[in-house]
């Protein structure tokens, strides 16, 4: 079965029907509804199960044709028959998180209170909310413990909230770009990121659903805003330079004269067609709340203690939204509470998307540490 | 993309590095500080079934050993040793990187505070070549095993035999074994005060443990 024929490996599910999620905020979620991906096929002990978990505004087809796109999946480079994550050898589950907008429960679904989408009634979710509805996924899907959780970004964040909260569901951790909590600047950039969406009347405070009305503006100006956080200055310079677009000459006007305007407004438009406004709220505020120092009393490794979890961090050098000072807090605190950590720092110039594309050096080094866990897992004769 | 660059041990292992692997015991818990590509540390896991964790400042190292399956961190002797435990390993692992590090009586200190023993093994600047050279070119030597040039060398601290037993009096370190090897690698003394082997050795290695 090819992992990219559409429709095939999606499946839906209502999850914590018999003990509702009890939420950070407080709010008590009755059934929720989760829509992953899977690829490959569980093994008969069940033991060789990844989970994928997506960033900001990725969703859960890691590996098919994205639905509303119809593009390939975000992580098509790295989920396949012969990949490093071989879907011959494993089981491959990405669910779309919490508070998203492609099938799990979020602010554009409907509040069964109300029989209207929930809008701003959402309740505020944090990562541990997304990763309390992803153990009631492991536990339908029947997975004791998963044979590596792996995620860029916010899934890094995932990653190492699913490895300090259920250390004995997760036999390995990829934490990819990501950071034990969320920077000021961070903060600073979502911020802006939803002001930009708030301000578009269009917005109508979240009430837009059903007007026909969206705000496609405002989000496509947090998107454009968020984008370049995403790459690096080199990057930029690299792929566009200076460069006009399809003109000798400038306008003397506010056209998108330059490459890089236009690639931009490429980006905020084409974000708008298959995200929804308030979910990118909802996801941003998880981010921003996001604090393991704070959870664990200031002190990181704690949260760590004792773990048996194998750890692989990856950061990338060019990489200011997650730096690899950053990066290098988590391993310390891996490091102090003697666990078992590996640790690289891939040189490359594309700035936080590496782990997106094909950076080569990150593959590898994704490869041996799966590999090797792979043969103490016992799943390698 | 799913062919991992395959570990290819040398046939001929560096013989500091047999001798280390004489000493560590089987099962033990190993930290390799400057670890390189992992060979030794390759090399222990094999023959002695050690749980061994890496530590090395060079990407290209890392990324080496990590896609060959060791659990190696990117980082650096002087600064990230204060991160690992007290008594976390049995030992901690110190080949030819004594020299490279900014402040190696601190360096040595942390080995003994991480590990209940160290293994430092480093060059001897003393060794007769070293001396000549200096003494009848007037440069700074270069040898078969010291073969960079003074402007580009990792090695930033060099220290002869005598200069190393000095240093672990004065931080009160415990020798337990020492082994100086000669230029065709054969252990030539098991003394660490005899001025024979601060001339005539090239390579030390040591066995340390803490007094009290």
């Amino acid at each position: 079965m090819s992992a990219s024929s559409p429709g095939s490996d999606s499946h839906s599910v209502l999850l914590g029907t018999e003990t509702p999620l009890q939420l950070d905020c407080g709010v008590t979620l009755g059934a929720i509804r989760m829509a992953y991906c899977t690829y490959g096929s569980l093994n008969a002990d069940k033991s060789n199960a990844i989970l994928i978990c997506h960033a900001l505004t990725g969703d859960q087809f890691a590996a098919s044709r994205q639905p509303l796109t119809g593009k390939d999946g975000w992580w098509d480079l790295m989920i396949g028959p012969g990949k490093i994550l071989d879907t011959d050898k494993y089981f491959i589950v990405c669910s779309n998180v919490l508070g998203g907008c492609m099938g799990t429960t979020g602010p554009s679904e409907t509040d069964p209170k109300t029989g209207k989408p929930y809008g701003l009634n959402f309740p505020i979710i944090t990562i541990g909310d997304m990763v309390r509805a992803q153990v009631l996924l492991q536990d339908y899907l029947g997975i004791e413990s998963w044979f590596s959780v792996i995620g860029g970004s916010m899934g890094g964040m995932q990653t190492l909230q699913w490895a300090a909260a259920y250390p004995e569901r997760v036999f390995s951790a990829i934490p990819i770009a990501c950071a034990a909590r969320h920077s000021a600047q961070n903060i600073a950039f979502h911020e802006v990121g939803r002001q930009a969406v708030m301000a578009d009347p269009n917005w109508q405070g979240g009430d837009y659903y059903a007007s026909g009305r969206k705000p496609t503006s405002g989000l496509a100006v947090a998107r454009m805003a968020a984008h370049i956080t995403y790459l690096s200055e080199a990057a930029l310079h690299r792929k566009f330079g200076r460069n006009l677009q399809d003109r000798e000459n400038l306008t003397y006007g506010f056209d998108a004269d330059f490459q890089v305007e236009s690639y931009l407004r490429y980006q905020g438009i084409n974000f708008v067609d298959r995200f929804d406004a308030n979910s990118y709220l909802y996801i941003t505020r998880a981010m921003d709340y996001f604090d393991l120092f704070t959870d664990n009393n200031g002190n990181l490794a704690s949260a760590f203690e004792g773990t048996k979890t194998r750890f692989c961090v990856v950061s990338f050098s060019s990489d200011w939204l997650f730096p690899t000072s950053e990066n290098k807090q988590i391993v310390h605190a891996l490091i102090t509470a003697a666990a078992n950590v590996s640790f690289v720092e891939v040189e490359t110039d594309k700035g936080h998307d590496a782990f997106l594309l094909d950076t080569p050096e990150m593959l590898k080094t994704i490869d041996g540490f799966l590999q090797s866990s792979a043969r103490s897992r016992g799943l390698v004769s | 993309m799913n062919e991992t660059a395959k570990f290819e041990p040398k046939r001929d292992i560096r013989v500091d590095w047999q001798l280390i692997a004489e000493i560590v015991a089987p099962e033990s818990r190993v930290l390799d500080v400057g670890c390189d590509d992992g060979q030794l540390l390759a090399h222990l896991t094999e023959t002695k079934n050690v749980d061994g964790r890496g530590l090395e400042l060079s990407q290209q190292g890392v990324n080496i050993c990590v896609s060959n399956g060791l659990s190696v961190v990117q980082g650096n002797a002087d600064t990230d040793l204060i991160y690992y435990p007290d008594d976390s390993f049995d030992y901690a692992i110190l080949s030819k990187t004594l020299q490279t590090t900014h402040q190696p009586h601190v360096v040595l200190q942390q080995l003994l505070r991480i590990g209940r023993r160290a293994i430092v093994s480093f060059p001897n600047f003393a060794y007769w070549r070293c001396r000549s050279y200096l003494a009848l070119k007037g440069r700074m030597p270069m040898t078969n095993s010291l073969d960079v040039p003074w402007y580009e060398t990792p090695n930033i601290h060099f220290c002869t035999l005598r200069d190393f037993t000095a240093l672990c009096a004065h931080l009160d370190v415990h020798i337990e074994k020492s082994v100086i090897l000669d230029a065709s690698g054969k252990v030539m003394s098991q003394s660490h005060d005899s001025a024979f082997a601060n001339f005539f050795g090239i390579d030390c290695i040591f066995i340390l443990s803490r007094k009290s």
